[in-house]
């Protein structure tokens, strides 16, 4: 690739197009070799196989020695692929399979994770990417060291950083090692190390550079493994071959159907849920907000808490750090929106239409309503029942299905979509493909944001700052490995629900570094000590709650539960940044002419390429 | 000095925007959602188009838009980065 690179970056739109065309070439040969009966497995194996070796191989080609490409990709990425790359990035295993089940079970409530996850771009294009760009920084904690100064400020962004995305990664390694187990039938621990492996080919050598380039060749994968079974689905089961604009006449139909069915009214009898476990019966509707302030409440501080917390997590805010320029950073930002939204426009759509299959008793799909026994023999209810993702229970005991007999895992929605719409097996292999993608490109980036964020902040800024740089990028890839091994420890021990972590880790980030990074921009006053202050505060603050609420059994204060209790941390942080900024004294005047020429493009970045 | 002036102007002006931009975030992202009962009113389902289609709509042309008012901004003062980056 050094030979090639100076070709590399004007050749993408080529590259990438051969690679796009390459890929749909093998879906359709696996496609083929499933019509002359290659078996399912070993069309599963392959799909895993052939595209995880191609990640492989970009992040083995992408190797580099030098410390601009390692942590910043060279600073040479065009805002349209830094756009796909941070997609992926942000799409995690949790987006690609468990988004449209939420939506599913969860319904209007639950869609304040749509709401948040994109809202908070608008938050880091026009707060902070643009100016970290500016600033020319290789890490956020790098950004908080210089901007505020001090080894004890660069230690505590440090600690907020490694503090939340390890907890994110912990959750991607674990959606890397369900797919993994489910398409290779192999024990889950196994596919987490499978999976960690994989990650690990496509970062350990070129570091951001690498992981860029493989993310890009991520999304496209996971964006068409992602979008085929939709419009498959929907023109196959007449709802048109663009269900986006029609779905809003079928949530009309399902809040009709909802009445007719009892959604909201028939709950689950006590023995049934005990028997179902974790498997949840719809209960809420499709289009009911919920009454009362609450309600309103609860969708305003997830949302709130999970847009602050996309604009404060270091893997995303560190991908603008590649662009060309300032003005690149900037509307690199609304390219990774665009292309997020393609996946989470879609899956509201999903979920609308995979119930609508299942509740019209005028679609063949149907199974509410339907006689239990007629249900049980379906052949995908059989298959999904069998790994424990769905459950029927006839508690009333009169033969037929109803709302509140039906136990589902959300996952199942994108899982068995295919299946559920007689589909080709060669989908189904598509969708793990996709679904492996989106954890380990995520994965793929946390990772390296707290590898670079210990082995240049902590090691090389803090402990050792003669080192040279072969022995920092040296230290870098055993961290990487180290933290790797780490998390997918964790990973196999199976602590929390990939939900609840994902929630955590965007509270956690919020809560410590929200402030700290938007007023070092915004606030010239902000000094020292207000900024450790509101890392430390906010971060203990909202981890005492979460530990409170949590595993302690304290009652939620005006519902702020573990999932928002970023709601807490924030206004501490914020409070004791400007209450300490205020009583200690403004910063230097070399650090206001600092915070000056970032807020302008003009004129190189304020930190050396090299540093 | 005027360059001073022109930076002072140019930051005076980006802070407006950057304010108009938080306005209009909140209204999509937050705002809207609390009258989530009124969206419902009519015979379309409002709450839902607005948690799942149309809040992200709008934050997509709010961040393209929002950027080329800032590079008109950074270019007006004079500031904007030189063509041979």
């Amino acid at each position: 690739m050094s030979m090639l690179k100076g070709g590399f970056i004007q050749n993408l739109n080529k590259v990438y197009g051969i690679y796009t065309l390459g890929f749909l070439g093998f879906v359709i040969l696996m496609g083929i070799l499933e019509a002359i009966g290659v078996s399912n497995t070993h069309i599963g194996w392959m799909f895993v196989f052939f595209t995880v070796v191609i990640y492989a191989v970009i992040g083995v080609l992408a190797r580099t020695m030098d410390s601009a490409q390692y942590y910043v990709a060279g600073r040479e990425v065009p805002a349209v692929y830094n756009g796909m790359a941070t997609a992926a990035d942000w799409m995690s295993g949790a987006s690609f399979i468990a988004l449209a089940g939420g939506i599913f079970l969860g319904g209007h409530p639950y869609m304040a994770f749509l709401v948040g996850w994109t809202g908070g771009y608008v938050l880091v294009a026009s707060l902070v990417a643009p100016y970290l760009r500016k600033f020319g920084c290789y890490t956020v904690p790098d950004f908080i060291g210089t901007r505020y100064g001090g080894n004890l400020t660069r230690f505590c962004a440090v600690v907020v950083l490694v503090v939340a995305s390890f907890t994110y990664v912990t959750a991607q390694i674990n959606g890397t090692g369900t797919v993994a187990a489910r398409a290779l039938q192999i024990p889950f621990e196994l596919g987490v190390w499978i999976g960690l492996a994989g990650i690990l080919f496509c970062s350990m050598l070129g570091g951001m550079r690498a992981v860029t380039w493989t993310q890009v060749a991520q999304y496209i994968v996971l964006i068409i493994a992602y979008l085929v079974p939709v419009f498959w689905m929907s023109s196959k089961l007449g709802y048109g071959i663009f269900p986006h604009l029609a779905q809003f006449d079928a949530v009309v139909r399902i809040q009709e159907l909802e009445g007719i069915l009892g959604v909201g009214q028939l709950v689950p009898t006590a023995e049934a849920q005990a028997e179902a476990g974790r498997l949840g019966a719809l209960k809420v509707g499709v289009n009911d907000p919920g009454e009362g302030w609450l309600s309103r409440w609860r969708f305003f501080t997830l949302a709130l808490c999970m847009m602050t917390g996309t604009a404060s997590l270091p893997h995303i805010l560190m991908r603008y750090f590649t662009t060309k320029s300032v003005r690149a950073a900037r509307q690199s930002v609304g390219w990774s929106l665009l292309f997020i939204c393609m996946l989470y426009l879609s899956a509201p759509c999903l979920a609308t239409f995979v119930k609508l299959s299942l509740l019209d008793p005028n679609a063949a799909t149907s199974i509410i309503g339907k006689p239990v026994s007629l249900v049980t023999n379906l052949e995908w209810i059989q298959q999904w029942s069998n790994v424990g993702f769905l459950k029927i229970i006839d508690s009333n005991g009169d033969g037929f299905l109803q709302i509140n007999e039906f136990f589902m895992r959300g996952d199942i929605v994108v899982l068995a979509t295919p299946e559920m719409a007689g589909l080709p097996y060669v989908v189904s292999g598509l969708v793990a493909a996709g679904g492996l993608a989106a954890a380990m490109s995520t994965a793929d980036g946390l990772l390296l944001a707290i590898a670079n964020a210990l082995s240049h902040d902590l090691y090389y800024k803090i402990i050792d700052p003669k080192v040279d740089t072969r022995t920092r990028l040296v230290v870098a890839r055993v961290l990487l490995l180290a933290i790797g091994a780490a998390g997918a420890a964790v990973a196999s021990a199976k602590l929390t629900s990939i939900l609840g972590a994902v929630a955590w880790a965007f509270c956690f980030a919020n809560s410590g570094l929200f402030f700290p990074i938007v007023l070092g921009i915004w606030w010239k006053r902000a000094n020292r000590w207000g900024a450790i202050a509101g890392m430390a505060g906010g971060l203990v603050a909202g981890a005492w709650y979460l530990y409170q609420v949590q595993f302690a059994g304290m009652t939620p204060w005006y519902g702020i539960d573990g999932l928002r209790f970023g709601m807490i941390g924030m206004p501490v942080s914020l409070v004791l940044m400007v209450v300490v900024s205020l009583l200690t004294p403004a910063p230097d005047k070399e650090t206001q002419n600092m915070v000056d020429t970032i807020r302008f493009p003009k004129g190189r970045a304020y930190l050396r390429a090299e540093h | 000095m005027a360059a001073q002036n022109d930076q002072h102007q140019h930051w005076m002006a980006s802070r407006m925007l950057m304010w108009l931009t938080m306005l209009l975030w909140a209204i999509f992202g937050l705002v809207i959602h609390l009258f989530a009962g009124a969206l419902n009113s009519s015979a379309f389902p409002g709450a839902y188009f607005m948690a799942g289609t149309g809040a992200q709509l709008a934050f997509v042309v709010l961040i393209f838009w929002a950027s080329a008012r800032q590079n008109a901004i950074d270019a007006e003062y004079g500031l904007e980065e030189s063509e041979d980056k």
